[in-house]
Order: C-alpha cells, then sequence, then structure tokens
C-alpha cells in the first residue's frame, strides 16, 4: 500500500512563488487564474457596455472624459459611429471567449472536476497549464486589437510583421461584430475603419484563443474518462462533472471549425487568397484588381457564416452547459433534496449537446443560403427547447418539498432558472424561419442572446463563487453584500432586457450608433433610457461584487470543510484542499451525489464516501442486500 | 478494507443499521482493490487523450475540406494543379515511417529496448525526410509560379499540406522526445507502463498523420 | 427571504406581461399579403412563450415561497430521486407543442420562399454598397441594360456599373430609393457591390441579406400605398446607421407613368413622390 501510496503524488507540491501561483501546474490554482482573467474581462466588457447604453441613449452629448481616455474614438468627447461599432465588436469577443468561455468551464471545471471525481488532478497538468497561459495571450492580443489602430507606440512594435499589420491611422478597433462577416472583414483597410491592423489582430486572437480552449477540452475529457475514483460510476457523477464534460466535448469538437475558419479568414487578410471574397467587388471606389486593391475572385462569404456558426452555435451551449451544471448542483445542497430526475438531466444535457451541432443555420435564415435548408434548422431548433424545458421542469421539481435555505449562492441559482426560462423561452420566436423574417437582427435577438446565454450564464457562475468561494480560500463572502448584489442584479437585467425584446418587435436594429434616422423608431427613446439607467445601476451594483470578492479573500468569516452541509467530494477534503486533493488518500465513493433527506440517517445528508449509511437502492448508487 | 478506506475528514458513521453498502461500480481509475489508481488504468490516459487529441485535429480538417468543396462549388476560378513528382516520394516515405513506428511500438511491448530505440530513429529520419520532400513539393510549384494566392486550388493547396505539415512536425518533436528521453533503463512497473503508453500514443498519432497525409493527397488531386 | 424572492418574481413576471399587453409599443402596421399570417404566427407563438414564461415564473415563486426552511429542526424534505412518469409526461407534451409550432413556423417562409416570383411581377434590381442603396429599373424595354462591375464608377455616377453600349440599357434608370406597385408581387435581384448588407422594411416583414457575388431573388406583394423606410440589417462598417432609403408603394398608373421615363425625368419624379407621401405616423 505503502507503494501505491507515493504513486498518488505524482508532484509533490511547490515551494518556489512562481511555481506555485504563477506557472503552476496544480488544476486548483490554475482554476484560479482563470476566474481572475475572466473578473478583469468581464469588467472591461462591462465598461464597454456602458459606454454603449450612454451613446444610444444620448447620442451626439460631450462627454470630455472620453475624449482623454480615447482621443481617437470620441474627438471632442463625442463618441463616433466607428468607435460605437468597435465598442460592440469588443464587448461580443470579449464577453463570449474571455469570460463566458473560461469562467465556467477553465475555472470552476478546472478546480472542481478533478476533486468532484476524486482525482489528485488533471490528467494533464502541463497542459492544463498551457491552455490557462495561451489563453492569456489571447487576451492581450485581443487587448492590442483595440488600441493598434490609435496608438502610435503600438503599430510601431508590429510594423515588422508585414504590411496588413501596419497601424497607428488614428482610428479605432476592429469592426465586425463577434461575427466577424465576411467580407467586410475579410477585405482589409480598404473597408473602411476598424479593417485593419486590429482586425488582422482579432483574428489571432481567437485563433490562439481556439488553440488554449482545445488544450483544456482535451484535458477535460481524459481526465473524466481515466480519473475516476473508486465507486465514482458515471452516475454517480455530480451533474456539474456531466456539465463540464459535454462542455469539453462541445469545445473538442467545435473550436477547430473555428480555426479552421479563422486561417482561411487571416489569409484572405494577409496572403490576398479568396476563400471568402468574391469576384468584382467594388469597395471605396475601388474596383477589385486595381490600384492598392488586390484581385479578389470566386470566394464564398457564405462559407465563413456557415464555419462561423457550425462554431457558434454549440459555442452558446459551452457557455451556459457549466452554469446549468452548478444550477442543478446547489439547488439540490439548498433545497435538501435529490435532484429530481437526475438521469432525465443527464440526457438532457446531452440531447442538448447533441442538437447544439445540428441548428447552426438558424442564424443564417436569410443570409441567401438554400430556404429548404432553413425548413430543417427551423424545426430542430425548435426542438431543442424540449430538453431545456425538461430541465426547467427537474429544477422546479428539485425545489419541490425541498427546505430550502437562502444562501446567496441559493438565490442566484434560482436567478438563474428565471433568467434561463425568460431568456430561453423567446428562442421559440427566433428559431422559426417565418418569424426570422421580421426578427433577424433586432433588438429582440439581443434581449434573447443576453438573457439566456450571458445574464443566465453568469448567473450560474455567480451562484458557483458564492457557493464554492469558502472551498477555494477558506473564508466566506459576506452574505449581507451578496444579497444587495443579487437584488439589485436580478432586478436590473430585468429591467434591461424585457424592454428590449419590445423594441425588436417595433423593429429596432441591432448595431446602430444611433437611431435619430429612422422616424418608426423615435417613440422608442424612453425605454432606450430606461434600459441605459438600468444598466447604470445595475453594472454600479457590481462594484459591491467586487469588493466582496478581494474583501471576503483576506476578511471574510472562516469556514469549515464542509459548511454548506453538502455531500460532494470537494467537501470531504480541507479547506482549502492540499495541493494534490486528498492529502494522498483517494475517496472511495459509495453512494450518488445528493443523497439528501434520506429517511433513518442521522443527518439530513449523506456524503458520498459515507460508508455506513444505507441509502435505499436506485438513481446512481447499487442497492445493498441482505 | 474499510479501514484502508478513509477520506481526510473522518467519515460519518452513524448509519441507520445495516452494513456498508456495496462499492458499486468503478471508474475508470481504480480497477485494482481500494482507493488507489492502478498504474495500468492510470497510463490509459495517454491513449484516451491522444483519440480526443485526434478527433479534434479530424474536426480542423474536416472543416477545412468542406470549406474546400464548397469553394470548389462556387468557383469559376478554379485552375487544377498537377501532382509535383515530390508527393509520390513523400507518400511512399510517410507510408513506411509507419510500419517502422508499428515495429517500435512492438519491440517495446516485446521489451526489445535497442530495436526500439532503432526503429524510433528511423521513423524520425523518414518524418523528416518527408518534409524535405514536401518542401521540395513546394519549391517545384513556385518555380512554376504557382503561390498560395494564386487559385483558390493552389490556395487550399499550400494550407493543406501546410497543415498538415505542422501536425507532422509536432508528431516528430514528440518522436524525438521518446528517443531522448529513453535512452535509459527504467525499471518499476508504472514507468513500464507509462512509457508503453505514451509509445502508444505517439503511434496512433503518427499512424493517424499517415493516414491524414493519404486522405489530403485524394481530395486534392482527385477532387480537383 | 424565500417569501420576498416570490414576490419579486411574480411583480417583475406581472410588469413583463403588462410590458407586451400594453399595446403602447408593438410592430407598426403590415402593409404586404404575407404579414397578416407572420403576424398570427407571431401572436400564437408569443402566447405560447408568455403562458410558459408566466407559468414557469409563478411555479418558480410558489416553490421558494412553500417550501422555505422554516429552521425547525429535525423536519426533513421529501425524499425522491423524482418520477420517470412525470419526465415522459412533459417532454412528450413539451415535444408537440414547440414541434408543432416549429412546424406551423415555416408556412410563411415556404409560401415566400420556396417558388419563384409569379409571372407578371414587377422587378427591381437592388445594388447595395457601403451606406447607399441603388435600385435599378428595368424602364420602357422591361428588359434590365447589362451591368458589369468593371464599369462602376461611382465618381461618374454609375453606381451598378450599367453598360451603355447595351440596347437595353438606353431606358433604364437608377434611384437611391425603391418604387414598387400596390397590390402586384414585386421581384427583387439582391447584389452587393462590397460587403454583405440587408433589405429590411420592417412595415413588410421581410428581410434578406444581400451578398456579394451572388444575385438573390426574392419576392413579396405590397398592399398599401404610401412611403416607408428602408433601412440596412446587417453590420455593413462604419455608417451602417445612416444607411437609409424610402420605398415608394405607389398605385398601378402611377408606377406605369414613372416606368417610361427616361433616366433624369425619373429621378426628379421621384423626389416630387417622394415630397408628396408622407411617412407613417407611429
Amino acid at each position: 500500500m505503502s507503494v501505491e501510496h507515493h504513486e498518488v503524488h505524482r508532484h509533490p507540491a511547490p515551494t518556489s512563488f512562481i511555481r506555485k501561483y504563477i506557472f503552476s501546474i496544480d488544476h486548483k490554482v490554475i482554476g484560479i487564474q482563470y476566474i481572475l482573467l475572466a473578473l478583469a474581462a468581464v469588467a472591461v466588457g462591462m465598461v464597454m457596455s456602458l459606454l454603449m447604453r450612454l451613446n444610444l441613449s444620448w447620442p451626439g452629448t460631450s462627454w470630455p472624459i472620453l475624449e482623454t481616455l480615447f482621443p481617437t474614438g470620441a474627438p471632442g468627447g463625442v463618441m463616433s459611429p466607428e468607435f460605437y461599432l468597435s465598442l460592440v465588436t469588443m464587448h461580443g469577443t470579449i464577453m463570449v471567449f474571455f469570460v463566458l468561455t473560461t469562467a465556467p468551464q477553465g475555472g470552476f471545471g478546472n478546480y472542481f472536476l478533478p476533486i468532484q471525481i476524486g482525482a489528485e488532478d488533471m490528467a494533464f497538468p502541463t497542459l492544463n497549464m498551457l491552455s490557462f497561459w495561451v489563453t492569456l495571450v489571447g487576451f492581450i492580443v485581443i487587448l492590442l486589437a483595440i488600441f493598434v489602430e490609435g496608438n502610435q507606440g503600438l503599430a510601431q512594435m508590429l510594423t515588422g510583421l508585414g504590411p496588413s499589420f501596419v497601424g497607428g491611422s488614428g482610428t479605432v478597433g476592429p469592426i465586425g461584430g463577434w461575427t466577424g462577416y465576411a467580407p467586410l472583414s475579410a477585405l482589409g483597410k480598404i473597408a473602411g475603419p476598424g479593417q485593419g491592423a486590429g482586425m488582422n489582430l482579432w483574428v489571432i486572437s481567437i485563433a490562439i484563443f481556439c488553440v488554449g480552449s482545445l488544450l483544456g477540452a482535451l484535458n477535460f475529457i481524459t481526465t473524466l474518462l481515466n480519473m475516476r475514483t473508486k465507486g465514482m460510476s458515471l452516475m454517480r457523477m455530480p451533474l456539474t462533472c456531466w456539465a463540464w464534460f459535454t462542455t469539453a466535448v462541445l469545445a473538442l469538437l467545435s473550436f477547430p471549425v473555428l480555426l479552421g475558419g479563422g486561417i482561411l479568414l487571416l489569409l484572405d487578410r494577409v496572403a490576398n487568397t479568396s476563400f471568402f471574397i468574391p469576384s468584382g467587388l467594388y469597395v471605396s471606389g475601388v474596383l477589385s484588381g486595381t490600384q492598392n486593391f488586390p484581385l479578389h475572385t470566386g470566394g464564398s462569404p457564405i462559407l465563413w457564416q456557415h464555419l462561423f456558426w457550425f462554431f457558434g452555435h454549440p459555442e452558446v451551449y459551452i457557455a451556459i452547459l457549466p452554469g446549468m451544471g452548478a444550477t442543478s448542483h446547489i439547488l439540490a445542497t439548498f433545497a435538501r433534496k435529490p435532484v429530481f430526475g437526475y438521469r432525465a438531466m443527464v440526457f438532457a444535457i446531452f440531447a442538448i449537446g447533441l442538437l447544439g451541432f445540428f441548428v447552426w443555420g438558424h442564424h443564417m435564415f436569410i443570409s441567401g443560403m438554400s430556404p429548404y435548408s432553413a425548413i430543417a434548422f427551423s424545426v430542430l431548433t425548435l426542438s431543442i427547447g424540449v430538453p431545456s424545458a425538461v430541465k426547467t421542469f427537474n429544477w422546479i421539481g428539485t425545489l419541490w418539498g425541498g427546505r430550502i435555505r437562502f444562501t446567496t449562492a441559493m438565490l442566484f441559482a434560482l436567478g438563474f432558472v428565471s433568467l434561463f426560462v425568460a431568456g430561453g423561452i423567446t428562442g421559440l420566436i427566433l428559431g422559426q424561419s417565418s418569424l426570422d423574417l421580421a426578427m433577424h437582427d433586432t433588438y429582440i435577438v439581443v434581449a434573447h442572446f443576453h438573457l439566456v446565454m450571458g445574464v443566465a450564464s453568469i448567473f450560474g457562475m455567480f451562484a458557483a463563487l458564492y457557493f464554492w468561494f469558502p472551498k477555494m480560500f477558506g473564508r466566506f463572502m459576506s452574505e449581507s453584500l451578496g444579497r444587495i448584489h443579487f437584488w439589485l442584479t436580478f432586478v436590473g437585467v430585468y429591467t434591461i432586457f424585457v424592454p428590449m425584446h419590445i423594441m425588436g418587435i417595433v423593429g429596432m436594429p441591432r448595431r446602430y450608433s444611433s437611431f435619430a434616422e429612422y422616424n418608426f423608431l423615435a417613440s422608442l427613446h424612453p425605454l432606450v433610457v430606461l434600459v441605459t439607467v438600468a444598466a447604470v445601476i445595475t453594472i454600479s451594483a457590481q462594484v459591491l461584487f467586487y469588493f466582496n470578492v478581494i474583501w471576503s479573500m483576506f476578511k471574510g468569516k472562516k469556514a469549515d470543510d464542509n459548511p454548506w452541509e453538502a455531500t460532494t467530494l470537494e467537501w470531504t477534503t480541507a479547506t482549502p484542499p492540499p495541493h494534490d486533493n486528498f492529502a494522498g488518500v483517494l475517496p472511495v465513493v459509495y453512494h450518488g451525489p445528493y443523497e439528501f433527506a434520506v429517511p433513518g440517517a442521522a443527518k439530513d445528508y449523506v456524503m458520498q464516501t459515507d460508508i455506513d449509511t444505507e441509502v435505499p437502492s436506485g438513481n446512481g448508487h447499487n442497492g445493498h442486500k441482505h | 478494507m474499510a479501514t484502508m478506506v478513509t477520506s481526510t475528514r473522518p467519515v460519518i458513521k452513524k448509519g441507520a443499521g445495516g452494513g456498508p453498502s456495496l462499492p458499486g461500480p468503478n471508474g475508470n481509475g481504480s480497477k485494482r482493490k481500494g482507493g488507489f489508481p492502478d498504474p495500468d488504468s492510470r497510463s490509459n490516459r495517454y491513449r484516451i487523450g491522444m483519440w480526443v487529441g485526434l478527433a479534434s485535429i479530424a474536426m480542423m480538417f474536416t472543416s477545412l475540406s468542406s470549406a474546400y468543396i464548397v469553394r470548389y462549388a462556387s468557383a469559376n476560378d478554379w485552375l487544377p494543379l498537377a501532382v509535383p513528382r515530390a508527393m509520390f516520394v513523400s507518400t511512399a516515405l510517410i507510408v513506411i515511417s509507419s510500419i517502422t513506428i508499428e515495429l517500435a511500438r512492438r519491440k517495446l511491448k516485446r521489451s526489445f529496448q535497442d530495436a526500439y530505440r532503432r526503429y524510433l530513429l528511423f521513423t524520425v529520419l523518414l518524418g523528416l525526410a518527408f518534409l524535405v520532400s514536401q518542401l521540395i513539393s513546394w519549391r517545384q510549384l513556385a518555380r512554376q509560379g504557382i503561390y498560395l494566392a494564386s487559385n483558390p486550388h493552389s490556395s487550399f493547396f499550400y494550407l493543406l499540406t501546410g497543415a498538415h505539415a505542422v501536425h507532422l512536425f509536432g508528431g516528430l518533436l514528440a518522436l524525438a522526445f521518446l528517443w531522448l528521453r529513453w535512452r535509459r533503463e527504467v525499471s518499476g512497473s508504472a514507468l513500464i507502463a507509462k512509457r508503453q503508453a505514451t509509445t502508444d500514443a505517439v503511434t496512433i498519432y503518427w499512424h493517424f498523420m499517415d493516414g491524414l497525409w493519404i486522405y489530403l493527397f485524394l481530395l486534392l488531386f482527385l477532387w480537383r | 427571504m424565500g417569501r420576498v424572492l416570490a414576490v419579486i418574481i411574480w411583480i417583475i413576471t406581472l410588469l413583463s406581461v403588462l410590458l407586451f399587453v400594453s399595446g403602447k409599443w408593438w410592430f407598426p402596421t403590415a402593409i404586404s399579403d404575407h404579414a397578416p399570417a407572420l403576424d398570427r404566427q407571431f401572436m400564437i407563438t408569443i402566447l405560447v412563450v408568455g403562458l410558459s414564461f408566466t407559468a414557469a415564473q409563478i411555479g418558480l415563486g410558489w416553490m421558494v415561497w412553500k417550501y422555505r426552511d422554516t429552521g425547525k429542526s429535525g423536519d426533513r424534505a421529501i425524499y425522491t430521486h423524482g418520477s420517470n412518469r412525470l419526465e415522459m409526461v412533459w417532454t412528450v407534451i413539451t415535444a408537440i407543442v414547440f414541434i408543432a409550432l416549429g412546424v406551423m413556423g415555416q408556412s410563411v417562409w415556404a409560401s415566400l420562399r420556396l417558388h419563384d416570383a409569379p409571372p407578371g411581377s414587377y422587378s427591381v434590381e437592388v445594388v447595395a454598397q457601403q451606406f447607399q442603396w441603388n435600385f435599378h429599373y428595368a424602364g420602357r424595354d422591361n428588359k434590365f441594360g447589362r451591368t458589369d462591375p468593371k464599369l462602376i464608377d461611382d465618381s461618374a455616377l454609375n453606381f451598378v456599373g450599367l453598360d451603355s453600349s447595351d440596347a437595353s440599357a438606353a431606358d433604364d434608370a437608377v434611384t437611391t430609393a425603391l418604387a414598387i406597385p400596390v397590390n402586384r408581387p414585386v421581384e427583387l435581384r439582391l447584389r452587393s457591390k462590397d460587403v454583405i448588407h440587408n433589405f429590411w422594411v420592417p412595415q413588410l416583414r421581410f428581410k434578406q441579406d444581400l451578398v456579394p457575388g451572388m444575385e438573390i431573388k426574392v419576392h413579396f406583394t405590397a398592399n398599401k400605398v404610401g412611403k416607408y423606410e428602408l433601412a440596412c440589417a446587417e453590420l455593413c462598417g462604419q455608417l451602417h446607421f445612416k444607411m437609409k432609403s424610402y420605398m415608394l408603394v405607389l398605385p398601378e398608373e402611377e408606377i406605369q407613368a414613372l416606368q417610361v421615363l427616361p433616366q433624369d425625368q425619373f429621378q426628379a419624379k421621384m423626389a416630387e413622390l417622394l415630397a408628396k407621401y408622407p411617412l407613417p405616423t407611429y
């Protein structure tokens, strides 16, 4: 036994600061690094959304501070249309990639998946470290993309990369939306501001991000398949693990497609190929093949959309599945009740993941693709609502008959359910090809995806952080601050996004820096201002959250090993967990993950490792024999 | 057994009568008794990880292939290339290298260390020769004035062969790593299992690169 | 806390529903033949959406109200792992409702997009470019003159690349606003010179991308005379928000009179008509 004992210590705990906290191969440290990255990225993204809202509500107003901060984007303190569009682009890209893909999976998944399955680390710790650092490089490149055209010093540094990387034109960051539709994104400087060096860096950043995510996904899948401890059968895994696993599979199969597309796009931009650029273009007064506009022939703009959305739709589920897992986990813990329909939940996660690969065309109904394929995509899209509804029913079923403890984590998990329903249900409208004729690219789309993949996912992450913070840092986050944070945010996001549905029905197009040109939008102005006021309040409330995180790390109330009286493996080990998670002895699992309120048990929860307590048969654990 | 199986927290022992429930089905990581990883199944991670990684590489080449097919259909500017001579040599080299690496793997399994290293070295050399041969075919085309942006077929030709070469170069690094790392003898069941598993993983990768090349070769020169 | 949360959820639900049923903001009045069916499908869908939303939120609120922990010691939750029968019931019901909705949601699409424009349609070529719409009319001979990207010259006002050496081009007109007949099918041939744009008239309930390198033919029938705003609904660059034009739906005789005018008179007449018709009040 002692021999085997040593094998658990595959790598000894590092002692130097750099190996321990910077270039660490400990999945827990890497998880926290991902969370910190997401916290930094989300702050940037939020400030961008604030600037956009201010511009939409009071266009043309001069904000002297803007000129100080962004001399090229807001000359005279008035936001230029191209600056607005570059904010749209960067807000979307940063939020989708560096927040919604990093925190739920790279952050919480990294930290808790190995512990929850009873492993001492990820399968490939060094690869894990690499995946974080690659992702961080991607983030730095996307920040460079914002400034390369406006900042002369930065532009100087990049000139060596070739003519298309020459920045410093005194304009703004990339413009293309987070979808970067070709040929706008492929043509280069000739297509206007925001299409120069910044756009190259945008593509490169996303390609780098793809590589980082792929390394992470490979690690997650292998870890889950290979590293489960004794007794941890698949159907005894917490639903969080199922969610992270499915997310990893989605990432593994969808990111390579975006990477392929990104390479083609970059070649179109820097090497004058014609993958996405058709012939006979006449841009900014210049015909393709004359003057400084290279000759392009025969490319297909729609090809980019197919490649992008083949990735883009699964990406939506990459963002939200971990939130679903965390919500199921937290609902059961604080309702003191087993998850209702564990198996159905697992199948629903899988169904959502699988169907997610066959519905990308619903983003492209009116793109010029075959109207027949639109019908197939449309009906498949509506059928994704079925597993989503099953999940909702089961969440409510989990609460039914519970003894709900309203911690901040629980409030956010309940908020997740509410927001997931509110945001997801409008997919029934947008998924119909007929209705898309009216709804495409209006604010109802903005409302739909912000509620469901943005805010709901973030609520899942808030819930996860309030829930696991004591385990990660040994201290609770402040519950009082947490509650204020919850109430303001919950009411705030509804006030922001419900009116946007109405704007969409009226026909307000997205990605407009001003609506002043159009009479039919004039009546919406009060709603636009209402949304902005709500956004300002909601964003201000996040300052409380940041304060709470930092303050609680050092001054929060001390937590013991299992403060929430939860059942899964992370609560069997010390707080915070030792370097190899279980201090050299891996746990053995005897029960399903959510054995709360077991009749006859001494306490109202039975931990997965609890050997002496009997649990009635069925659902994720073996029956006992007499 | 119960004494062996303790977690860092004391297990709650206030069961409502009856003995312990059965441990139930194993996680993959531990087929042996007790809560400890079994080196054989643990080292499986290298094989599993390799298959998972190959799935993503396959997806990327699938996306590029579908782009190829869509672009082929949408084009009126497609000028098919002739097969550069050197590519037949490349193909032969990589097929042979697949055989040598398979021999290396089998030699290792039967613990013939010297033969193992010899075949590894052959494979590295064949891989290098493949890359050189690819480079020569690029040069052949460039001499004819056919570059990346010349026409869609040449764009895809350079892109696909280039992407394959990059991946194959990664395989070469892994081979070199195997060769350098284990010139020394190893002992202990865990290390032996690990060495076999990593060799298996690299072999799988190398065969995949071989198959991928043949696929790309057929795609590029039959579908034109 | 449970009761507060329940009440807040219910208030949010109530206010959201009120905002939708208030009628203060809704679709602009429809002017196309397919729009009533589309609006009806929208109403059916939003009814399903609204009911599901309300039911789920009320149910969620009810659960947190009723099953809050009252702190009684020894009081435990109900021990259940779920019910296969319930799972079957709600899976089947939602599948039927959602997929039925999805199938119904194809009818307008199918009626518009699965066949070509009917014979006798009024055709206009639409050529979008960054921040400007160009509409190319066939003129008296009902034949579009040949166009070629190589002949495009914005500075000489040849925005669509019309080949003046082509006989059928002589009577063609190009303007920056769209005029179409009322109650007659209209076929648009959509092209773009540079990047992707999108043809969007809210009253038509109609959108279509204009993709460079493709000519996309779409058709619809407008049934109400008037002037309507035309917007671009696909991000096309810096001044995307200003890429605006108008669509005039004209009585048949006015469109006939317009159609036979040569280019310069055509444009003058167009300006006159744009001034004549007011925008709808919203």
